[in-house]
């Protein structure tokens, strides 16, 4: 399985890698997501879309139980990562985030040194037993994550020294070091420039041959660039997933069509 | 003219000014005026009031000034008896003075009686008596004389102070009402006053601080010219005895001081830092609504209250442990370890609100990239927040030293009153503040040198805790420019 | 650009795929510490909690006995012969009567009760009562008579104030044993004393005195008061109120709302800040120096211990007046600028109310500081000093020498006698009832007023 890049085309091989059954969830009185169910596949990048507070984000956290860290937040339903309940009370959320690593709309790298930054999951996690294959992966994840040959030079540098694309590249490559399975993304690109933009979305679409990708868009440009399949939200439920050409040249629901041709959002 | 009534007279003359100028635009007619009429009421009073007053506070403080110079310059070098100081003279010279102008109010003697008397042919000390003015000696001529030039040259000093507030005034008065008609600008004006007012209020904190400096600056001079600076400085002996021949040298105090304040850091850092995290980090807020103002209760009692547990508590506790009945290193119930642990115990809730409100400045985008990568709360604690606060948890740390530095009624009463250079926490040791108490409380004469130690210590103290803390605010600004 | 696709043939599987819910070993160990950290946490959080129980606990043990207060409730003969030996009851003639005059009358009213309920003891004279009863008895009658001539000749009933050694066997200080060595009560009085506590002539009751009295002598801890302390320490507070208030609002208002951006008005920040930090004690030293050396003002006087708390709590003042004047959306001066007022109408009608709760409840938390500091008051000669006399008037009561609460507590504390430790903590108490009134009304200020813009 592992053995040849990937083409676009074979999308349809893939198998399930989360799927989510009728799932719910709360903020306090608030109810966000309503009866959500999707199956997402591995070494496919996902785009959840639709209009700002629709539930796209909620919904992202909720794949890696960020949303424990919230007190009122309450999810109700089934989300199973490779066929195993990811809200198991005897699941531990830490193992389930070193398998589902997230980046984050705003890079956040921690105030610390370059190479601190990427060696920080592999670390806690015990992937190293030495200084060299700690060395290793971390050159391996900076790679991966495009930004090695601007740092190689100055690793010890801070992190929070960098622009704001080069950090957002560093907080992938930090996400990749702890060799995750799915990468959550939540508008990695929002606060970059047009030039920084098309860097990560090129990483991304690198990313797919080794991982199951889902972001956040709020752009359909991107969505439609950089995945292969699409869920569209509105008003916390799913409207319509599928395939993104289809999605983006032949919607079926009206509120998706309705939204692509700029009419709600 | 007593002061009470003049200043009543300036508000006086402001009331009728404000009247006045009211009056003058409310019955001129014609356009309508620029500002209010209240307006122009107080544009005329503050014109009265601000210079005379002004001119008032001025005289009164540089009066005092000028006539006893002028009195200390005319006493001969003889006015000083042996075993006495100029200052001890003039005081007396002041009770004389005051006890005459007693005696001229009951109607015990004439004005003319009090200026023409003189030491010889009149029995001055009975004469203060009756007047309620009781003198430990008879008055010498040259006292007596300084007394009535004194005297003099305050009724002149008086006469002018009345004349040039009232002129001051009066001539307020007329230029306030001379401006008051319609096309004036009376509320600009009344506002630039008051602008005037809340700049002079703010300036008081400059005043404060050249208060403290000038107090404190002014008598540790004195000091250093009747003790040299480099005993102060180089001894390791403090042993003061009124008798003469004290030996003053700071470093025991530092020692006990420092030694007071480690203990007490030791104690409140690592329970306030837990604390702190604990209360951000991981409790909920019904905990967080209870627990945060219960401990800080502690920060809310004060300090003579720690004073007195520490006598009376934890001396006694630590002394059934660690004195002759029990381990045997502790001498007495007051010590080092004492004062140190319940100074602990009241920088708690400094230690720890400081350390949640510099982590709750930690963005929360880190916790979440922490938590993303699959790391516990613990290790995210540990290797995210606490290295990104740090700078301000240093900067809180020393707040935390400086307040211990200068930390009184515990060490007054926790720490004991020996001065020595000891590593033993069980031993008395005291400190820069316990000993400015002790030496500016007791009956020491007030130009002795064991008495203007204390503000030499008091400089020490003054210097060391505002490096402190200007370092530590320095820091903390820092840091949160940070995260803004 | 990346190895990514040159090596993406080969995973590198440095964790194998396991399943979620098998707990790894590793995994098991970083949850073994993080529990252990969160222990840590929580552990601080109890000792903190725990240290303020000790203090409380300490404090309502220690003190709570000064409340109540030893009597000896017995009739006492008023001898025309010893208090009025003209008979003719002339006011002047009895004011002539020392106490030593009424000592005798006491301790044989004490002696007589004895003899009456039968009580065997070894003693015959009724000098020997003296130990049984407080040196301040005899006056407390005296006045008694001065103010009511009429009881002469008559016999009243009469709470006498018990000694301090009886007040403290009563209160389980004073022993049989602890008092072996002490020459003003033996053994044999305190047998007395059972005896006399048996059928109610000595007795505990509620301690008014303590609270409304004024403090003594060295040698007589039983009729120490509170009161007068408490008095100077609200003169002291009226100063620090109406002086620190104005003062420190117009200073925030200057710095908050009209303050241009230059070097001055950042010296003005600087000085502001260090001096909350500055310690107290240097505030002492300022008002010594200031004060009483300078502007020669009385010592002891509550007008100067006010004014240097004032210089203290000024920077908590303009502290918390500032973060309630920012508190103020910018959109209400926008709005009063918008209708045509001045700026500085626009403050004093519209941003100053507003700000007032807040502005009230950071004064009232600065008065409450300032009511307990002691280290200044101890400089400015508010200690040592006995605070006997209530002051005649409202100039007395700001001029002439007062204590305060806190340095009389510091002051009973400083006194040899234990039993005056009692009457320490009881005061501690006392001041902390003020403290608590002061904040509970800071915190309902709060609550009741507390906008959310």
């Amino acid at each position: 399985m592992y053995d040849a890049p990937l083409r676009k085309t074979d999308v349809e091989a893939n198998e399930i890698k989360i799927s989510a059954k009728d799932v719910q969830v709360y903020y306090g009185d608030n109810h966000a997501i309503k009866d959500v169910s999707v199956e997402l596949q591995d070494k496919t990048v996902t785009a959840f879309i639709g209009p700002s507070g629709c539930g796209k984000s909620t919904f992202l956290r909720c794949l890696n139980r960020m949303n424990d860290t919230i007190d009122i937040c309450r999810v109700e339903g089934l989300i199973s990562l490779d066929g195993e309940d990811i809200y198991d009370k005897r699941v531990d959320p830490v193992q389930l985030r070193a398998k589902v690593g997230m980046v984050f709309q705003k890079a956040n790298p921690f105030p610390k040194s370059i190479y601190d930054n990427v060696a920080y999951g592999p670390r806690i996690h015990g992937l190293a037993k030495n200084k060299a294959e700690l060395d290793e992966i971390v050159e391996k994840a900076l790679r991966r994550g495009a930004i090695w040959d601007e740092v190689k030079d100055r690793l010890h540098a801070p992190g929070t020294g960098l622009s704001g694309g080069q950090q957002q590249r560093l907080c992938i490559a930090r996400a990749v070091a702890t060799e995750p399975e799915v990468l959550l993304m939540d508008e990695p690109c929002s606060a970059l420039d047009p030039i920084a933009t098309a860097q990560v979305e090129e990483l991304i679409d690198e990313l797919r041959t080794k991982y199951s990708v889902v972001i956040v868009t709020h752009s359909m440009q991107q969505a439609a660039r950089v995945s292969q399949k699409t869920a569209f939200f509105h008003l916390g439920n799913l409207v319509e997933y599928g395939e993104t050409s289809q999605i983006f040249t032949n919607p079926v629901d009206s509120r998706t069509e309705s939204y692509i041709t700029g009419r709600i959002g | 003219m007593p002061v009470l009534w003049l200043f009543l007279i300036v508000l006086a003359l402001a009331a009728m000014g404000f009247i006045a100028g009211r009056m003058r635009v409310t019955t001129a007619g014609g356009v309508r005026p620029h500002s209010l009429p209240n307006y122009y009421g107080w544009n005329v009073a503050m014109k009265v009031m601000a210079p005379a007053l002004l001119a008032l506070v001025v005289w009164l403080l540089v009066q005092p000034i000028l006539v006893d110079r002028q009195v200390t310059a005319g006493l001969g070098e003889n006015a000083v008896p042996e075993g006495s100081t100029l200052g001890l003279v003039m005081s007396d010279v002041r009770r004389v003075a005051d006890g005459l102008d007693t005696a001229v109010g009951r109607g015990l003697i004439t004005s003319g009686d009090a200026d023409a008397m003189s030491a010889a042919d009149s029995n001055v000390r009975s004469l203060l008596g009756e007047a309620g003015v009781a003198l430990g000696s008879d008055v010498s001529p040259e006292v007596l004389e300084a007394a009535q030039r004194y005297r003099a040259m305050n009724a002149t000093g008086d006469f002018w102070r009345t004349a040039v507030v009232l002129v001051l005034a009066i001539a307020g008065l007329a230029w306030g009402i001379a401006q008051s008609h319609g096309s004036f600008r009376a509320r600009n004006s009344v506002e630039t006053g008051i602008r005037m007012i809340l700049l002079a209020a703010a300036s008081i904190a400059i005043l404060t601080t050249i208060g403290i400096v000038l107090s404190l600056v002014g008598n540790t001079w004195h000091f250093f010219q009747i003790y040299p600076a480099s005993k102060f400085f180089g001894s390791f002996t403090w042993s003061p005895s009124f008798g003469g021949g004290s030996e003053l040298g700071i470093w025991p105090l530092l020692w006990g001081t420092l030694y007071i304040s480690i203990i007490a850091l030791i104690v409140a850092v690592p329970i306030g830092l837990f604390a702190a995290v604990y209360l951000s980090e991981y409790a909920g807020p019904r905990m967080r609504a209870w627990a945060k103002p219960l401990l800080e209760v502690l920060a809310g009692i004060p300090t003579i209250v720690y004073g007195l547990f520490a006598l009376l508590t934890v001396g006694p506790i630590l002394l059934t442990v660690f004195g002759r009945d029990g381990l045997g290193w502790m001498q007495a119930g007051t010590a080092v370890m004492t004062a140190g642990l319940v100074m602990g115990i009241m920088l708690i809730p400094f230690v720890s609100s400081l350390s949640d409100d510099i982590i709750n400045a930690v963005p929360q985008s880190l916790r979440d990239g922490s938590y993303g990568l699959g790391a516990t709360q613990s290790e995210t604690i540990k290797q995210v927040i606490l290295p990104a606060a740090l700078p301000g948890i240093v900067g809180a740390v020393l707040l935390a030293a400086s307040r211990a530095i200068g930390e009184t009624m515990i060490v007054v009463f926790g720490a004991g009153a020996a001065a020595r250079l000891s590593l033993n926490p069980f031993d008395a040791m005291t400190t820069v503040t316990a000993k400015i108490v002790s030496q500016l409380t007791g009956d020491a004469d007030f130009a002795s040198p064991e008495a203007l130690v204390a503000f030499a210590l008091g400089m020490t103290l003054f210097i060391i805790t505002l490096g402190l803390n200007v370092f530590a605010l320095y820091i903390v600004r820092k840091y949160r420019e940070q995260y803004e | 650009m990346t190895d990514a696709t040159s090596q993406g043939g080969s995973r590198p599987n440095a964790r194998p795929t396991t399943s979620l819910t098998a707990v790894g070993s590793r995994t098991k160990k970083r949850n073994a510490s993080e529990k252990r950290f969160r222990a840590y946490g929580l552990a601080a959080i109890g000792t903190g909690l725990f240290f303020l129980v000790v203090l409380l606990s300490a404090i309502v043990s220690n003190g709570s006995s000064a409340f109540m207060q030893t009597f000896i409730e017995v009739p006492v003969y008023l001898d025309p012969a010893k208090l009025d030996k003209n008979g003719n009851r002339d006011p002047e003639d009895i004011a002539k009567v020392s106490t030593f005059g009424y000592s005798p009358l006491i301790q044989n009213a004490v002696f007589e009760q004895v003899q009456d309920k039968g009580i065997a003891t070894e003693y015959d004279d009724a000098g020997d009562m003296k130990a049984l009863i407080s040196a301040s008895a005899a006056a407390q009658l005296r006045d008694r008579v001065i103010a009511n001539p009429d009881l002469i000749g008559e016999t009243v009933d009469f709470q006498i104030l018990a000694s301090s050694r009886v007040d403290g066997y009563l209160k389980g200080r004073v022993s049989r044993d602890s008092i072996t060595q002490d020459k003003n009560i033996d053994a044999g009085h305190l047998d007395l004393v059972d005896a006399l506590r048996e059928d109610g002539t000595v007795h505990k009751s509620f301690n008014f005195a303590f609270i409304t009295g004024a403090d003594a002598s060295e040698s007589r801890p039983e009729q120490a008061g509170l009161g007068v302390s408490m008095l100077g320490s609200f003169f002291m507070m009226l100063v620090v109120l109406f002086l620190a208030l104005p003062i420190g609002v117009a200073a925030s208002i200057y710095l908050e709302e009209f303050a241009p951006q230059n070097k001055f008005t950042d010296f003005i920040e600087v000085n502001i800040s260090n001096l909350a930090a500055v310690p107290s004690i240097v505030f002492g030293i300022l008002g010594l120096a200031a004060f009483i050396q300078f502007a020669h003002l009385p010592q002891s006087a509550p007008l100067v211990g006010g004014l240097t708390l004032t210089l203290m709590t000024l920077p908590t003042i303009v502290i918390s007046t500032r973060a309630s004047l920012k508190a103020v959306p910018p959109s209400i001066r926008d709005a009063a600028l918008g209708v045509g007022a001045s700026k500085m109408q626009s403050v004093f009608h519209h941003v100053l109310p507003l700000a007032m709760p807040g502005i009230l409840t950071g004064t009232i938390i600065g008065l409450a500081q300032a009511l307990g500091e002691t280290a200044p008051l101890l400089l400015i000669g508010m200690v040592g000093y006995i605070a006997t006399n209530y002051p005649d008037g409202v100039i007395s009561g700001f001029l002439s020498p007062n204590s305060a609460m806190p340095a009389q507590i510091y002051e009973w504390a400083k006194r040899a006698d234990p039993a005056y430790y009692e009457r320490a903590w009881g005061g501690i108490i006392i001041l902390l009832v003020f403290l608590l009134v002061m904040n509970v009304i800071a915190i309902i200020l709060r609550r009741k007023f507390e906008r959310r813009w």
